[in-house]
């Protein structure tokens, strides 16, 4: 019937850890996700787990370890937020490419610079196109189902990719908040023991890993990466559903908050679709028909399922909280507006800029958001999609 | 208790206001409530005014954003009343708890704009007497719990007995004086 715990969100993702018991975790402390390392190394110490937990130098270190783990034929996990996750920027393409199934907690801060220490979500935006699952979780339930689901996800033979948990720095990281957890030998039953097919340390198959790979081949393994990224969608639905049959809680490519007869929609990630969902209740109860897509896996990209939950809005906003900086709209914006466009679904669409830097976003930020999408809804009429909200004038 | 109720901290860093909010999450998780305590994180140093929430509800709560409208504010040290706009956004329902000496005239001096409930206390004089140091937010929390009534006096009592058991496991020679701690402050904070 599962465990009633109160954890913060990065508490959370280390008991998660500690479930899975990987083989080996290598890490660098950097806040905000410095806490998760710092929890899983007690349990290192206290015998709770027989993980080798390496304290590299750096994160490019860590990132080279758990690459060397994997390839080995180990389980590893690793976690990092921001400026660590960018100086493991190279290893991070090289566990993709080597098709190295390695769980990451990315505890989301803005990137320096100047230096900021709080939540956006430019870090994990800098690694979009870098090939790994990424899946995004609203609050410390989320993070921790999320981890618990990531291994069978990531080491399926058809997918066969590294995969990072996202959650908002300090906003969902460091608050106190309800949890069910799932029993130790659940989770361990559910996540399985860890069989690679090919690995270094088989002696009856010597193999070469990661060798040069030129003009012949390089596309044909792209191909397969994508391919990889591609099969990950059955697979994730899948343990969705198997998670659901051990939990009870439900989980897909996005979460669906009163769509059904919505006229005006926010599609958003991580804690702000819990801000949103209040909101949308408070317009509910005006009768305002406004509802909210949370999405939980940004790669692969749902771009096939969201245009049908999107379709029949009049009035669309993507939420992005890192700016692409390209004068044309946030990730997200330009992922919702490329799917609903080669769908052939025509909505008015705007995108909102919003907590760089932690901002706090704030109940009154998303309704002004539904306000003016009331108002597109009625008139049609867009003067600018690339907007900000909760920016000081 | 309302179905939902909000809480801000206004402490300086050092003074264990941060604690206090995750120690009353802690008694409210207890008692069977939805609970979020977090701490609005800035460049603190030891002295630096800080900030830090609760949220504590019979509801599962989903929002994630700071608190602009509480139902209670406590104020662990009563130089902020000067610098920091601690009442911003009180709900005039509300009540807000100061750790002071200060009068009814000084206070209602410092707060011109506020015409809630006010609750004292002198938690340093507690704390000294209790613990023989100044560790001002073991009496503000039980302030606050008695002003906002989340719970019982005795509830909360047998609830921090087992929490204090827990934190000072390595030294439970303090526990005894943070419970006095608590029971004199339930005992003597009042409604100026």
């Amino acid at each position: 019937m599962g465990i009633r715990e109160r954890l913060s969100g990065n508490e959370a993702a280390a008991i998660a850890m500690k479930q899975i018991n990987p083989d080996v975790v290598a890490a660098f402390p950097i806040t905000p996700s410095t806490e998760i390392p710092q929890y899983f190394s007690t349990f290192v110490s206290n015998g709770a787990v027989d993980t080798e937990f390496v304290a590299v130098e750096s994160e490019h270190s860590a990132m080279s370890a758990c690459v060397g783990a994997e390839a080995a034929g180990s389980r590893a996990m690793t976690a990092t937020s921001a400026n660590g996750l960018s100086y493991m920027w190279e290893m991070i393409y090289i566990a993709s490419s080597l098709r190295l199934p390695i769980v990451m907690s990315l505890v989301n801060r803005a990137v320096s610079g100047p230096l900021n220490i709080h939540n956006d979500h430019s870090d994990a935006m800098g690694v979009r196109d870098s090939g790994w699952i990424m899946l995004f979780s609203e609050n410390n339930q989320e993070a921790y189902d999320n981890l618990v689901m990531a291994h069978r996800i990531a080491e399926n033979k058809d997918v066969l990719l590294p995969l990072m948990v996202c959650q908002d720095g300090f906003i969902t990281s460091h608050s106190i908040e309800n949890i069910e957890l799932i029993e130790d030998n659940k989770v361990k039953e559910f996540v399985g023991t860890y069989k690679p097919e090919h690995y270094l340390l088989n002696d009856k198959e010597p193999i070469a890993i990661g060798p040069l790979d030129v003009q012949t081949y390089l596309f044909e393994h792209k191909f397969q990466q994508a391919e990889a990224m591609r099969n990950a969608k059955k697979v994730i639905l899948e343990v969705a559903k198997d998670f659901e049959k051990m939990t009870g809680r439900k989980y897909s490519f996005f979460e669906e908050y009163k769509m059904e007869d919505a006229e005006i929609g926010i599609v958003c990630m991580n804690s702000t679709a819990g801000t949103t969902k209040t909101v949308v209740d408070s317009l509910r109860e005006k009768g305002v028909k406004a509802g909210m897509v949370k999405i939980r896996v940004f790669r692969p990209f749902p771009a096939d399922e969201l245009p049908e939950a999107l379709g029949n809005l009049k009035a669309l906003a993507v939420m992005d909280k890192a700016d692409s900086l390209n004068g044309a709209g946030g990730a997200l914006f330009e992922d919702v507006t490329a799917s609903m466009y080669t769908a052939k679904k025509q909505v008015p669409t705007v995108n909102y800029i919003y907590g760089i830097g932690g901002r706090d976003t704030t109940s009154k930020d998303i309704e002004e958001i539904y306000t003016a999408l009331e108002d597109i809804a009625k008139t049609g009429n867009i003067d600018n999609p690339y907007r900000y909200v909760g920016l000081r004038k | 208790m309302k179905d939902l109720i909000e809480i801000r901290w206004h402490g300086r860093g050092g003074q264990g206001a941060k604690t206090a909010s995750l120690l009353l999450a802690d008694a409210a998780f207890n008692t069977g409530k939805y609970i979020q305590g977090f701490p609005e994180y800035g460049p603190e140093r030891m002295g630096a005014p800080i900030t830090a929430y609760n949220r504590i509800s019979n509801e599962p709560i989903r929002i994630h954003s700071n608190i602009y409208e509480p139902d209670y504010v406590v104020v662990v040290d009563d130089t902020l009343l000067e610098s920091v706009n601690v009442t911003a956004g009180l709900k005039e329902d509300g009540a807000i708890v100061i750790n002071t000496t200060k009068s009814k005239d000084e206070i209602k001096k410092l707060l011109p704009n506020y015409n809630g409930d006010i609750y004292t206390i002198d938690a340093r004089k507690i704390s000294i007497e209790a613990l023989g140091k100044y560790f001002p937010n073991t009496p503000m929390l039980a302030a606050i719990v008695k002003v906002s009534g989340i719970m019982s006096d005795e509830n909360f009592l047998q609830d921090m007995k087992g929490s204090f058991a827990h934190k000072f496991a390595k030294k439970p020679e303090v526990i005894e004086g943070n419970m006095k701690a608590l029971e004199l402050a339930l005992q003597e904070i009042k409604k100026i």
